[in-house]
């Protein structure tokens, strides 16, 4: 790690001014990203600005038509939490579908969106139900949040503070793992909501979460894997490495999809 | 450099570090707590697993500033005096290790593991579980066997005992 | 048996330690005033170094010295290496390229070390480290080993054109020839042995005092050999005349091999000890240790067998490439020679068999043994040949092997080894009942009804272990010989120190080593420390690979028993006012034969130092005796796993569903710990075919250079594992003992490889077989029959 200066900010305005004042800061949460890059070398932030003390960042809340969840609430917490059960159960299970136990002790929701890996598993849940991610300065559609690999439109001093998902009818998230990282392959999230399907794709992008318009008017005609028959997403765009062609990946996505409408269905 | 201050296996620690001191390296250099160890730079491996405030984190993923008022319990405070931890006794009883590096990990993560799933675990709740617990050495085969000896002990309160199955 | 005698399933001594945190490996030992010490690596695959700039790094904080190859040779230290000499075909000497601690003028593969940055601090270190600039000038790389034999490849080392470090023959070509014009049926196979990283959870380290006053240094370090390390370090590399180092190998995280060989970091370490006049420590970081330790397997192979109309096997032929990466490790050129092709027999009754092997430099990490080195290579060689033949001659695979079992010993293979006992039969018999063999079909049909594909293999491997005898391996080129050493000291209140010159890591011989000793003094197991792993105690010893510590380390303990119970009936006679010979030693006592005068062993020991009482007695004061063991053959354990996966066709994820492991390894002393080493032997052979896998890219960068890409066995990968024993005793040392340690790694690829090639009903299956393999296979069959 390169040396950096560490500052505990105990409210949402602290953070923020810290973060205007150093050019180079970062906010940390989980730190479960973040830690292993500057490990690396590969991050570099001049300040450290730790949300962990600000109060009334974690919080579960379950309305009648959204899900509501605090910027700072671990893995683990959104993994057994009554209400995200309740709600969503999808997310619950995606929750600890995410690296291990420890990992999950530590990681949090507004760290994972705000990464944007675009291997990560919260992406593609947010894209799919729709949800709005919440931030000190404004609220952001999920569809206009992701900006490419590792990137979104918060700016520098921006931070998010909860993200709110909207109820499916139903909804399920299948994984495929990267047998070495953990992360996904191909993961699909399949949300059938009042008003419309939607189908969202991590792992496989070239540049990050994606939704798949195809899938998502056929399951709209159809909320049955059988609609997905015949389509495929293409091979052009989709990552490729050592683990999975592009090839391989796009028909995972069509496997993943069906299984979770599979899933959703119950 | 900033002060930290922490309970450390019941004990009141405070120290200086420079801020990019990882926890694990803290508990390791600075206080020569040497049972928790590093198997990676990736946060894969689960050798440096300690439980803060009663949870089970990586601590080469968590900086020691972070631990700030925190209680931190490592593979030392597992013990209470001479006598070991049912979970410790299950290891030894069903050869649980061999190298001993991933060890203190692997019982440190099994006492999570029984905090949030209970006493009675089964074998594939058990290996699941063990997703971020690297071991070369046994095949996990006798890892297994000792936490769900060990689970079960720690529900009799009996160690030596209940361990040996 | 008694409770803590030999087979015994002794609970281990060691663990206390390691389960309360109070283990103390290389990296616990904080020496006061400790400095770090930080490598800088190439990037380069193969490049001249054309400038190394270090000056405004010297000067940043906290760095006390910065060191690169110019320094070294300015020390005049030798180049490391490699200690088996093979001689090619024609008589040539193998071409071992210097090895610089490290490099002057050229790397060779990416992560060689190039600079070494001292400071205060681990972070000034590298912080100092990046600020170092190293100028190169790029060469053509070549990292595949085919490619590298080519004309035109790039040419890695002076002394060797087209890369080749010798070209190696075993068995009679003539014979196999004829055999083949005789087959009713030849199977051949393209085999890839996939390159594989040790991965101990302990990364090496080490840390290296030295003392000006008496001009000696020790080191601490992760070793599986610490005398061995000594005198490479000091007879080739002259850090320091052998009295003038001590290496200590305190608890060690595992090793699997990688912890054998005398690496370039120690070299540096010791020096910079010396330079900076502090105690100076390196700890690798996981993602170093992927280019710092030498990686295994990665063979290159045409194989051919020939069996008549009845399946019995005529001949094999088999010419491999090795690639041994960019220089020679230690004991680099006999793993895939006399550690490989003499295994190639297998369980089998063969008449004639012909090996050619090739090795050759590329530019990659340098390939040495790990775990089973050489054997598992043979073992996947013969037992995916003999499944394959058995599929194409519709014969029972479990019925092709028994057919061509040997069954009379001793045996002479054509292949040097001289098989002493086994039973193959039994192991094979066992592990078909175990593993319900019979039962497979409907199983298969309960996987096909939920649309998954199942698949059984079969390996019914050999190795050889107990390495070696001296005389043996010394005519075919090893360096030293692989005898072993032990001391037992009694001390006068009745316990005793045994001190050997094996070493643990992991294997618990603080345990079994004790099982031994108590068993026979008729002590218990509290009043023996077995004590290992430090030059300045043990006198000296070959260390721990190779299965060996059982059958060599502990022969070598029993020879010294033999020689304290000799000392002791002296004692005792003296004691019991008796003759010598009357002496009767059982049950931890000394008796009069006839009568009921006798003497414990602890009243013993005291008497052997109570000189002054000597009174008219021809006596030594004192109870200590050493030995030194040196075997009379190889041991050779044996047996047979089935491994049984599932397949999902969809996704081409390999699931192993069961695995059953029957070994004979002779006698058994703790039954509960070679279980254990056989559960993680079969974890790490389940490993090489499922999942892991080193992958360079055709620069030569490393693409699995962390656990983000390289695949690590995690417990959810396996089964509940099937584990039993046949007992054949080993007639070749005192114990009967055959040895352990690598059978799961040698028996298990091949099982589970003739598993998943059942389940897809193809041979042409790479290992490993990830779910991207499997799927790459199934869209090629699906292709084929879309086509048909
Ligand atoms: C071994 C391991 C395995 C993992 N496996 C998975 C996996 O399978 N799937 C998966 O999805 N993830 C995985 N992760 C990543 C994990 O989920 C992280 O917790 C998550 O990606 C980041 O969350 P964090 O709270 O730890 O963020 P941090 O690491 O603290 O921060 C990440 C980034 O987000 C920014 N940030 C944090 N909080 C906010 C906020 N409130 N507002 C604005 N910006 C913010 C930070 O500045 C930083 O740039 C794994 C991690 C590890 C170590
Ligand atoms: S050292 Fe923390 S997970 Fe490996
Ligand atoms: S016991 Fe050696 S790594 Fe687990």
């Amino acid at each position: 790690m390169y040396e950096f200066t560490y500052h505990r900010a105990s409210g949402l305005r602290q953070a923020t001014n810290l973060l205007g004042k150093h050019e180079e800061a970062k906010l940390i949460a989980g730190g479960q990203s973040l830690l292993p890059m500057m490990k690396f070398r590969l991050a570099s932030p001049s300040d450290l600005v730790d949300l962990n003390k600000i109060e009334g960042l974690n919080g579960i809340e379950l309305t009648s038509r959204a899900l509501v969840i605090g910027a700072l609430a671990r893995h683990a917490e959104v993994h057994v939490s009554p209400e995200v059960q309740q709600g969503i159960p999808a997310l619950a299970a995606l929750a600890g579908l995410i690296g291990d136990p420890a990992v999950r002790h530590r990681g949090t929701l507004g760290g994972s969106l705000a990464n944007n890996d675009p291997t990560a598993d919260y992406p593609a849940a947010a894209l799919a139900l729709g949800a709005t991610i919440v931030t000190t300065k404004r609220k952001i559609p999920a569809d206009e949040f992701f900006a490419g690999l590792f990137e979104t439109v918060l700016e520098a001093d921006e931070i998010i503070t909860k993200v709110s998902f909207p109820l499916p009818k139903k909804a399920a998230y299948q994984k495929f793992r990267n047998p070495a990282s953990r992360y996904a392959i191909v993961g699909v999230f399949v949300a059938k909501r009042p008003s419309e399907v939607r189908v969202a794709v991590t792992g496989a992008g070239a540049s990050g979460a994606f939704r798949v318009p195809e899938f998502e008017a056929a399951l709209q005609k159809r909320f049955s894997p059988k609609a997905l028959d015949g389509l495929s997403v293409p091979a052009e765009g989709l990552a490729s490495d050592i683990h999975a062609s592009a090839e391989y990946r796009a028909h995972l996505v069509g496997v993943m999809a069906r299984r979770a409408v599979a899933a959703a269905n119950g | 450099m900033p002060a930290v201050s922490m309970t450390v296996n019941g004990k009141a620690v405070r120290a200086e570090v420079d801020s990019r001191t990882l926890l694990v390296q803290f508990l390791r250099e600075t206080l020569r707590l040497t049972g928790t160890h590093v198997g990676c730079d990736t946060s894969q491996c689960g050798a440096c697993v300690v439980h803060v405030d009663g949870v089970a984190v990586k601590s080469c993923a968590m900086l020691a500033v972070q631990a700030e008022g925190a209680e931190v319990l490592t593979i030392e405070g597992v013990a209470t005096g001479e006598a070991l931890h049912p979970m410790q006794e299950a290891f030894r009883q069903n050869h649980g290790l061999q190298c001993g590096y991933c060890t203190p990990g692997m019982i440190m993560t099994a006492l999570d593991i029984v905090r949030r799933k209970g006493h009675e675990l089964d074998d594939q709740t058990i290996r699941e579980e063990l997703e971020g617990n690297l071991c070369r050495c046994t095949g996990y085969h006798n890892i297994v066997k000792s936490i769900a000896a060990g689970a079960r002990a720690m529900a009799s309160g009996d160690p030596a005992l209940k361990a040996a199955e | 048996m008694s409770v803590t005698g030999i087979g015994a399933p002794v609970r281990r001594k060691e663990d206390f330690r390691f389960i309360t945190g109070a283990g103390r490996y290389t990296a616990d030992i904080g020496l006061p005033g400790q400095v770090h010490l930080h490598f800088l690596r190439s990037t380069h695959a193969h490049a001249r170094i054309t400038r190394i700039q270090a000056g405004h790094a010297s000067r940043m904080p906290g760095v006390l010295a910065i060191l690169t190859g110019a320094d070294i040779a300015a020390d005049k230290l030798g180049p490391l290496v490699c200690g088996w000499m093979i001689h090619s075909t024609d008589g040539s000497p193998m071409k071992m390229a210097p090895h610089p601690t490290l490099p002057i003028d050229t790397v060779r593969y990416v992560g060689e070390p190039v600079v070494a940055v001292i400071a205060e601090r681990p972070d000034q270190a590298r912080d100092a480290a990046e600020a170092v600039v190293i100028d190169y000038e790029e060469l053509p790389a070549v990292v595949d080993p085919a490619t590298a034999q080519r004309d035109g490849a790039p040419q890695i080392h002076e002394i060797a054109p087209r890369n080749a470090i010798f070209h190696w023959q075993l068995g009679d070509a003539a014979a196999v020839d004829a055999a083949f014009k005789q087959a009713a049926s030849v199977t051949s196979l393209d085999i890839v042995n996939n390159r594989l990283v040790p991965n101990a959870i302990e990364p090496r380290a080490a840390i290296a005092e030295y003392d000006p006053g008496t001009e000696s240094y020790t080191l601490w370090n992760t070793s599986q050999n610490p005398h061995v390390a000594r005198l490479v370090l000091s007879a080739f590399v002259g850090v320091a005349p052998e009295h003038r180092l001590r290496v200590v190998a305190p608890d060690v995280g595992g090793g699997f091999g990688s912890k054998i060989f005398i690496y370039a970091e120690e070299v540096v370490t010791l020096v910079a000890a010396r330079r900076v006049h502090r105690p100076v420590r390196w700890i690798a970081d996981r993602s170093e240790a992927f280019v710092a330790d030498a990686h295994g397997r990665d063979h290159v192979t045409k194989a051919e067998m020939a069996l008549d109309r009845d399946g019995k096997i005529l001949g094999l032929r088999v010419k491999t490439i090795a690639n041994l990466g960019a220089y020679m490790s230690t004991f680099s050129s006999s793993i895939p020679t006399y550690l490989y092709a003499t295994l190639l027999s297998g369980q089998y009754a063969i008449p004639a068999i012909h090996c050619a092997v090739d090795a050759v430099y590329t530019n990659t990490v340098p390939v040495d043994a790990y775990r089973g080195a050489g054997r598992p290579e043979a073992t996947y060689v013969v037992e995916r040949l003999m499944e394959v033949s058995a599929r194409r001659l519709g014969i029972d695979p479990a019925e092709l092997r028994r057919r061509n079992f040997i069954t009379s010993f001793p045996h002479q293979t054509p292949v040097i080894m001289s098989y002493d006992c086994g039973n193959y039969a039994a192991s094979l018999d066992k592990a078909l009942a175990l593993a319900d063999y019979a039962g497979f079909g409907a199983r298969k049909r309960e996987s096909e009804a939920r649309g998954k594909l199942r698949g059984i293999g079969l390996s019914a491997y050999i190795e050889a272990c107990g390495i070696a005898p001296s005389q043996a391996v010394g005519s075919l080129g090893a360096g030293v010989g692989l005898w072993e050493s032990a001391e037992v000291r009694v001390n006068p209140t009745g316990s005793v120190e045994v001190l050997t010159g094996s070493h643990s890591h992991g294997q618990g011989h603080e345990t079994t080593f004790a099982q031994l000793v108590s068993g026979r003094l008729g002590i218990p197991i509290e009043s023996i420390s077995i004590v290992h792993g430090d030059t300045d105690k043990v006198q000296f010893g070959m260390g721990t690979y190779g299965s060996r510590s059982g059958a060599v380390g502990m022969s070598a303990i029993v020879k010294a028993l033999d020689k304290v119970e000799a000392k002791a009936k002296k004692v005792a006679a003296h004691l019991l006012e008796a003759a010598e010979t009357d002496i009767v030693f059982e049950n931890g006592k000394f008796t009069v034969a006839g009568t009921d005068k006798s003497a414990t062993f602890g009243e013993v020991a005291l008497n052997a130092y109570l000189a002054h009482k000597f009174v008219g007695a021809d006596l030594e004061p004192g109870l200590k005796e050493g030995a030194f063991y040196d075997p009379v053959n190889f041991t050779f354990p044996a047996g047979c796993h089935v491994c049984e996966v599932e397949i999902d066709p969809e996704t081409g994820r390999v699931t192993v569903a069961r695995f059953t492991a029957v070994d004979d390894f002779g006698v058994v002393i703790n039954p509960m710990i070679v279980e254990g080493q056989v559960h993680g032997g079969i974890a790490q052979g389940i490993g090489q075919a499922l999942m892991e896998q080193v992958v360079y890219d055709e620069g030569g960068q490393l693409v699995t250079g962390s656990y983000n890409d390289y695949v690590m066995p995690r417990a959810a990968d396996f089964p509940l594992l099937a584990v039993d024993t046949t007992v054949t005793p080993c007639p070749g040392n005192p114990l009967g003992i055959k040895g352990c340690g690598e059978a799961g790694a040698i028996a298990a690829p091949a099982a589970v490889m003739n598993a998943v090639t059942d389940a897809l009903g193809t041979e042409d299956v790479p290992m490993p077989a990830n779910q991207l393999t499997v799927w790459t296979v199934l869209q090629r069959a699906a292709r084929q029959q879309a086509a048909e």
